[in-house]
């Protein structure tokens, strides 16, 4: 199957700052694909490329067989591009935004409407309110409906999700969804690791290298260590003694627990290892792997 | 007290880690104080006059001599007709014609009575004022000190003519400028911040990979604030003419191409003020420090340009609002055409082709 976004090698430098190194990776049709890393991994940078807005250092990259440098023009009519922030008139009513973004794509709302209505129809009832005065996911949905408003066949959102409540953050991902049932594809952004759990494929960035592509189901799948929660009296030293046991791949704090990845199975020779630093009341169980617990590894990996 | 004083190193830092900040607060005060304590010096030299001798025996040229080395004054001309005198103030390079009747010499000497005319461009009617008295100064000072008078000192009647603005109204002054000021202010202020706004607000980045092309987004921009300050030119005009008495003496279309021509220099200004700033406030101090007070200052609004000392002359040279202020006052006080003011048209016309061609370079279809 041809790659809807196909992503070769890709490098840019600001002023010295790699943001991307040799970058690449493909999209397929219709999935929703998901970019995670933390801020500036280079995440914005990529899509910014993407959507022709920077030009690459180096490498190339297609947008359904479009490259994104000779063929800009095409790639501006075929993609739907939500900036970091809603970019939106914040002194124009809601449907004066929508009218707008509509026509500068050379279409209208009347004519695209049912692209957009299940995300646009809650936002009716405040049509003639100032798009600066809505609440956060409000903004969100209105700014993708801009971005819809066009049809696109690419949808790039960059971090659409940020600063946004939990239950529209919610919302937003099962109207992703329907949009990838309609055949669009999706690139997102996200900083946060559970909504990577929500993508049919996720990349993980990290300073400006792509880390590592995989379902998310495959990348846990894949995560090679014995992994463990720990805890125990003492939980402020205790990410630090984990990481002096010669067996310790790697320790981090994920909510009230340490979780452990060991090089060899041996949890008792933990135990004692911690009991002979002074803790008591140790908690040692097996946990399954996140997309966390795959990140920080991966992380550990790119510092070998 | 610890936590005071961290609040104000805090301050400290946001004004010494923001370059315009600091600029602001060093760079203007010194600026405005160089360039007033220059230009508002009442010292007055250099002024282009012209003169037109009919007499041409040895008084007039003594007397001419003497006016010429006072230092006030600079000859422009030595006018043959007086059709010329007319001509020459409409060229606009003089300031003063002084006029010497026939027989001028023999008469001082016989009768012990004779007449110059100053005739002054009272456009600028605090300018033509000055001349007009040094210019008498200068005339009584060689009466009392002319020679071959055996009983009396003879005397020298000055016929003084103001032209253009006979009642010296200083509002023929301040509607030019106030014209140029608020058209510069508010086209290129305007398009500058509210371009500077779609950058802040994200909105710039859809706009550009939009199929707008940059020309139409600049296009789009900039078409109502022609149109809305085109409008502002004709309430100023229209006040100028009713409330203040303005006269409009030459081709009022004229007039209105001329304000169109700097609106839209202004207004391509902004948009190369815009390319340059990155948020609404940057740009809005750009376009305050970059254009108001020079505006004020260095245009010939309120201080001759004539006085400035030279380097101030330069830059006065390359303030847009100085060449505007000239042609309208042309045309509404002297009813100049064209002929006479194309070369300030031409520096306008040229100076907005500049600017629209950087904007447009600067003015990416991408970011970088």
């Amino acid at each position: 199957m041809k790659a809807a976004v196909d992503v070769r090698q890709i490098s840019k430098s600001f002023k010295g700052l790699q943001a991307l190194k040799e970058a690449t990776l493909e999209v397929r049709p219709s999935e929703i694909f998901g970019l995670v890393g933390p801020d500036g991994a280079g995440k914005t940078t990529l899509f910014r490329i993407l959507v022709s807005l920077l030009l690459p250092d180096g490498g190339s990259a297609t947008i359904l067989g479009h490259d994104t440098q000779k063929d800009y023009k095409m790639i501006r009519r075929i993609t739907g591009y939500m900036p970091g922030r809603f970019s939106l008139y914040h002194d124009l009513t809601v449907s004066e935004n929508l009218s707008f973004f509509a026509s500068i794509f050379g279409t209208t709302v009347r004519e695209n409407y049912h692209l957009i209505r299940d995300i646009y129809g809650p936002l009716e009832p405040f049509a003639h309110r100032q798009a600066g005065k809505l609440s956060g996911g409000m903004k969100q949905k209105l700014a993708l409906s801009c971005a819809l408003i066009h049809n696109p066949s690419l949808l790039v959102l960059d971090e659409p999700t940020t600063g946004v409540d939990a239950v529209s953050r919610k919302e937003f991902w099962e109207m992703l969804a329907v949009r990838r049932a309609e055949g669009i594809t999706i690139l997102v952004s996200t900083p946060y690791m559970d909504e990577a759990a929500l993508c049919d494929r996720v990349a993980l960035i990290q300073n400006g290298r792509i880390m590592g592509i995989d379902h998310p189901d495959g990348l846990v799948k894949a995560f090679p260590w014995p992994l463990y929660a720990v805890a125990s009296e003492m939980m402020y030293p205790l990410p630090g003694h984990l990481k002096e046991f010669h067996l310790t791949r790697s320790a981090y704090r994920f909510g009230d627990r340490i979780h452990l990845a060991l090089r060899e199975d041996d949890p008792e020779s933990v135990e004692s290892f911690l009991r002979s630093k002074g803790h008591t009341k140790i908690s040692l169980s097996s946990c399954k792997p996140g997309i966390e617990d795959c990140f920080m590894e991966l992380m550990v990996n790119g510092q070998h | 007290m610890k936590s005071f004083g961290g609040f104000v190193i805090k301050e400290f830092n946001h004004i010494f880690r923001d370059r315009r900040t600091m600029l602001v607060l060093f760079g203007i005060p010194v600026a405005q104080l160089l360039i007033f304590g220059y230009v508002v010096t009442n010292e007055f030299r250099n002024f282009r006059i012209a003169i037109f001798d009919m007499s041409q025996d040895e008084v007039t040229r003594e007397l001419t001599g003497k006016i010429l080395s006072s230092g006030y004054f600079i000859l422009d001309e030595s006018l043959t007709s007086t059709d010329g005198i007319d001509e020459a103030f409409k060229k606009g390079h003089i300031k003063e014609v002084v006029i010497f009747g026939q027989g001028f010499g023999k008469r001082l000497e016989k009768e012990g009575l004779a007449t110059v005319q100053v005739i002054a461009d009272a456009s600028d009617a605090n300018t033509a004022n000055l001349l007009v008295n040094y210019t008498n100064g200068i005339i009584q000072d060689f009466a009392i000190r002319y020679r071959p008078a055996p009983a009396h000192p003879p005397a020298i009647r000055i016929e003084e003519r103001m032209i253009y603005n006979a009642e010296l109204k200083g509002v023929y002054m301040f509607v030019p400028g106030t014209m140029a000021l608020i058209l510069m202010l508010v086209s290129a202020m305007m398009t500058s911040i509210s371009i500077a706004r779609e950058k802040e607000m994200g909105t710039l980045e859809v706009l550009l990979i939009s199929p707008l092309k940059p020309y139409h987004i600049i296009a789009g921009k900039v078409i109502p604030y022609v149109v809305l300050s085109f409008i502002n030119a004709v309430v100023i005009l229209l006040l100028g003419f009713f409330v203040f008495g303005m006269p409009v003496r030459g081709s009022l279309a004229l007039l209105l191409s001329e304000s169109l021509l700097f609106i839209s220099l202004a207004l391509s200004l902004g948009i190369f003020i815009s390319t340059l700033a990155g948020t609404q406030q940057v740009a809005m101090f750009i376009s305050m420090f970059a254009l108001m007070l020079p505006t004020l200052l260095l245009s010939g609004f309120i201080f001759p340009v004539e006085n400035m000392p030279l380097i101030l002359q330069w830059i006065s040279a390359l303030m847009p609002p100085k060449y505007f202020i000239t042609i309208i006052k042309d045309i509404m006080l002297k009813g100049s055409g064209l002929e006479f003011v194309w070369e300030e048209t031409l520096i306008l016309a040229g100076m907005t082709l500049l600017f629209i061609f950087l904007s447009v370079r600067r003015f990416k279809t991408r970011f970088v």
